[in-house]
């Protein structure tokens, strides 16, 4: 990525790559910091019939001054179509009208499971986290999983510390084996490294693109287990100056981009 | 029903609801009563030390933070509360000691502006407990079940987790389906404490924005507490019926408290006072700072009128409500430039 450090940011790139992955005319349940970035920059690019939902009840708003920083604060009702409640935005997941979900994880294992409750063990932390907010509900409701955080050995993990989200469990089946509904789980991994995938078979994480001027050590390099690697791997395309231009103007004030 | 599994945590909140029932035929007022009071005599009638509190709202947005500086004042002690993406607030509260027990679906950070200082320490070192964890949605359908005078609610989630493990829900095949389902366990908190926009004087409220779970938490709690930015005649409430969202039967107190949300975000009114809460992140970094904070903002002053004076009175507010209107420079002084 050296040659092009003066284009764009990791951020910016994992923030391109991941509004890629959004289909017009669907919904996206969202929160803060990147994952919001993501789905408006879809919507100002390939996909303006994007439904954006907050879980607190803000649905379809218009692109707010400013970015929301809380998931119920009042850009994200900004020239809505409803202001519902949580038990609306839930039941509505719940009964399959979600197909996007955003997710964030301070570990992630390779079955997708994702831990944002505490790092070491529960009843003596080394660090105690927020817990699982609306992302459990996300991560068990929604079709179509996608994680947007940040790899290295101490995030990309053998076993997460807590299950907070599930992801593919223990492997194959585990989902429905627990109760969850069928055809769910997570579908996407977008790191500032590369895009992964699961596999249909065993469920574990591969390997789908590499961001440009990231090799495949790389991507080992930061990872504690193994992910697997296809034959043949693809290289994310860069950001277009038109994306990074859109995607500047959602955040004039840098809340996420320049942090 | 068969049961497959069990989470291990604490139930909290949870009675039968046939002794709710009778609990609500002999304490709960169904005649339109004049409930106004002040904020001390709010707080000390119904928040009493070991109460089970939740607050409405969602993190730093319509939170009734004068409320929160109030039980503070007060130093409530051993307060069990319900971190359904409980930020600020409960932030607050855990600073100044006034929390034993929390349980969690979204606690101790405070979203983009990162973790809360305060709050991870007193976890970390055990002087909070996390009595259960659940999720968003467990939670507002543990008071959806309670609002409902149910003992349950089943639902899709927590299944297969950690979350599950250290809930009180219990997993069961489902009889119509057969396949496994989680039950999440009815929650009547003893005191919910709500801001909304506007009011009458016996309790009929309207909330502009997102309504969060507010509508279930008001009628799952057995004692309401509602803030309000205004009291209006009972008229205005009668002209637009369809805009109450919690009427009089289930409220307890009525306090009028204008800017009560400081130093967050009433939607449509003002908007967060981010100066303020890095302040606070800054201060409460360590116990001395955390200290020097209360004394400053809640010890020092009098009322909640006293407090809006010395966080910059009436220019610092009409700053938040341009913010609010997108018509002043937003600033975020926790971004590094």
């Amino acid at each position: 990525m050296s040659k092009n450090k003066s284009r764009y940011t990791q951020t910016e790139m994992m923030i391109v790559a991941a509004s890629r992955l959004l289909e017009d005319g669907k919904t996206v349940f969202t929160g803060t910091g990147m994952p919001i970035l993501a789905a408006l920059l879809a919507k100002k690019t390939h996909a303006p019939r994007l439904a954006i939902i907050y879980e607190a009840g803000g649905m379809c708003p218009e692109v707010p001054p400013t970015i929301p920083i809380s998931v119920g604060d009042s850009m994200t009702t900004y020239k809505a179509i409803m202001a519902a409640s949580m038990d609306y935005v839930m039941s509505f997941i719940q009964a399959g009208y979600g197909e996007y979900a955003f997710l964030g994880a301070a570990q992630i294992d390779m079955y997708g499971n994702i831990n944002t409750t505490v790092i070491g063990p529960y009843d003596k932390p080394k660090v105690r986290l927020p817990g699982s907010g609306g992302a459990n509900d996300f991560g068990s409701l929604c079709w179509r999983i996608i994680v947007l955080m940040r790899q290295d050995k101490q995030r990309f993990v053998e076993r997460v510390d807590f299950v907070t989200t599930p992801g593919y469990l223990t492997g194959p089946g585990a989902r429905e084996k627990a109760g969850l509904p069928r055809g769910t789980g997570p579908w996407r991994v977008v790191t500032q490294l590369g895009i992964y995938g699961f596999d249909e078979q065993d469920k574990r994480m591969t390997l789908l693109s590499v961001h440009p001027g990231v090799s495949i050590e790389d991507i080992q390099n930061n990872s504690s287990f193994p992910i697997k690697i296809p034959k043949k791997v693809e290289v994310t395309p860069e950001p277009t100056d038109e994306e990074l231009r859109v995607l500047r103007s959602l955040d004039p004030y840098g809340v996420v981009l320049r942090k | 029903m068969e049961v497959l599994d069990e989470g291990k945590g604490e139930l909290l909140g949870w009675v039968d609801p046939e002794e709710h029932r009778e609990w609500v035929r002999k304490n709960k007022c169904l005649s339109m009563e004049d409930k106004t009071m002040d904020l001390r005599e709010a707080i000390s009638k119904f928040v009493q030390d070991g109460s089970y509190i939740a607050m409405g709202g969602f993190g730093h947005v319509r939170v009734s933070m004068a409320a929160i500086y109030e039980i503070v004042r007060q130093r409530k002690r051993d307060l069990i509360v319900a971190g359904k993406t409980a930020v600020h607030d409960l932030d607050v509260l855990i600073a100044a000691g006034c929390v034993s027990k929390v349980e969690v679906a979204y606690s101790f950070g405070h979203e983009l502006r990162g973790l809360s200082p305060a709050s991870r320490r007193a976890v970390e070192s055990g002087r909070v407990k996390v009595a259960a964890e659940w999720s968003n949605a467990a939670f507002q359908w543990r008071f959806k079940a309670a609002a409902s005078g149910l003992p349950f609610i089943p639902a899709y989630v927590l299944l297969g987790t950690d979350t599950f493990k250290r809930s009180a829900a219990k997993v069961v095949k489902d009889p119509f389906t057969g396949r496994p389902i989680c039950l999440i366990p009815a929650c009547f908190p003893d005191v919910a404490i709500i801001h909304v926009h506007r009011c009458d004087k016996y309790g009929n409220c309207q909330i502009d924005g997102a309504l969060v779970m507010d509508s279930e938490l008001a009628r799952a709690a057995k004692r309401l507490i509602i803030t309000t930015e205004e009291i209006v005649p009972t008229e205005e409430i009668r002209k637009e019926p369809w805009r109450t969202c919690i009427p009089y039967f289930y409220v307890d107190a009525v306090v009028e408290v204008p800017y009560g949300c400081h130093p967050c975000n009433m939607p449509g009114c003002y908007y967060f006072d981010e100066e303020h809460i890095a302040e606070y992140l800054r201060m409460t970094r360590t116990e001395e700072g955390t200290k020097e904070y209360f004394d400053k903002y809640v010890f020092g002053v009098e009322d909640f009128n006293q407090y809006l004076e010395l966080i910059g009175g009436v220019k610092k507010l009409n700053y938040l409500r341009e913010l609010e209107k997108g018509r002043a420079r937003f600033v975020y002084p926790w971004i590094s430039s």
